[in-house]
């Protein structure tokens, strides 16, 4: 049956509509979990606000569970699924860079937009610099090329990599979400001690 | 802007029903659309499109911007820019219900001045723009869709990415604590 649009229930101009509504809740839950505030992002890499775990991971084992609900029921043809490739060199080349920049920068792409719309002028520095960087990238890809497209494993899953299904995978990724809580809710609520310019 | 340090009174919703419903939307978004969450990709849009503008022979060139150049026809391709055009109405009215929208202000630690929590602001989004190319999508569409979609990769550049982050975090504490 689904997904609705690539198999005909729904027509595409009314997808560009459903994707400004799908949108607008990402945009209202990003902000109202708190992630308009740089501070509170880089609240994990202190210990004194893990909120963004709590959000993302719960996020994550929900749609897991659930994709592999909808997959078993077959209201979604998990075969038409968007799977992100995998290029480990680059990815990982990215996601260190990425890290960096979330340290410095104190944002990622789509916390820094809510918070331009609460007024945030370093969000709106931020955003420009994305603009920027991709820039720079753009024009730096024939050099890059060859380490971008290096080592293609394809649209691969856990289950294809490791031989381990995909529901024990959801069910390991429920247990480290959990445990992450526990342990990050006691390091939050030492750490909060010692600051006391701030209160939460 | 030292009095936002000192307080934080705002209204959050609970993080886990946060998380719970940010789960739903991206399950509501397969299911309807076949399509994944993400940022970064309409940024990289808007980059394609400058070049297109400022100079068209150039773009056509390119072998990175004509990549995009000619599936802009297909209304799919512009997916994820309605999408993030909703972030911002969402963003919006997230801001006007819990009445955090406030004349324009930089946000910073205590420890830096405004103008040093820009030019941070600028290199971090440079570095994390470009990173994003390089990871297949930002946090949203490699970390966050990737790891909801059990992709290898996405997986991978979710743990990668907040393991770098905290590596450096030390370094750059003064920016925050």
């Amino acid at each position: 049956m689904g997904p609705l649009v690539l198999n005909g229930f729904i027509s595409s101009n009314w997808n560009l509509l459903i994707a400004v509504f799908i949108g607008m809740a990402f945009g209202f839950l990003l902000e109202s979990s708190g992630f308009s505030s740089s501070r509170n992002i880089a609240g994990v890499f202190y210990g004194y606000n893990f909120v963004v775990i709590r959000v993302f991971f719960t996020a994550v084992i929900v749609a897991m569970v659930g994709l592999l609900y909808m997959g078993y029921f077959g209201w979604v043809n998990l075969s038409q699924i968007f799977i992100l490739p995998t290029f480990l060199p680059s990815m990982i080349t990215g996601a260190v860079i990425m890290g960096v920049g979330m340290i410095i920068g104190g944002f990622c792409p789509g916390t820094s937009f809510t918070a331009i719309t609460i007024g945030k002028i370093d969000a709106l520095v931020f955003a420009i610099g994305l603009y920027i960087g991709i820039f720079f990238f753009a024009e730096g890809y024939p050099f890059l090329e060859k380490f971008y497209l290096s080592a293609n494993l394809g649209h691969v899953t856990l289950a294809d990599v490791t031989g381990i299904s995909l529901g024990w995978w959801a069910l390991i990724f429920t247990v480290f979400a959990l445990a992450s809580f526990w342990i990050t809710a006691s390091i939050e609520k030492k750490v909060r001690k010692r600051i006391k310019d701030y209160k939460f | 802007m030292e009095n936002s340090i000192k307080k934080n009174n705002e209204k959050y919703i609970n993080p886990y029903l946060g998380g719970v419903l940010l789960g739903i939307v991206m399950l509501i978004s397969i299911f309807i659309s076949g399509r994944e969450l993400g940022i970064s990709g309409s940024v990289r849009n808007t980059v394609v499109e400058t070049a297109k503008v400022i100079s068209p022979k150039a773009a056509e060139n390119s072998t990175y911007y004509k990549k995009f150049l000619k599936k802009d026809t297909s209304p799919m391709s512009n997916w994820l820019d309605y999408e993030v055009l909703g972030v911002f109405l969402g963003g919006l009215l997230s801001g006007i219900l819990f009445k955090r929208i406030k004349k324009p202000f930089i946000e910073h630690g205590k420890s830096i001045t405004a103008k040093r929590r820009l030019i941070y602001a600028l290199i971090g989004g440079i570095l994390f723009g470009f990173g994003t190319r390089l990871g297949r999508g930002c946090t949203s569409g490699a970390a966050l869709s990737g790891a909801s979609t059990f992709s290898y990769g996405g997986v991978v550049v979710m743990f990668v990415l907040f393991g770098s982050a905290f590596a450096v975090a030390y370094f750059f504490r003064k920016l925050w604590v």
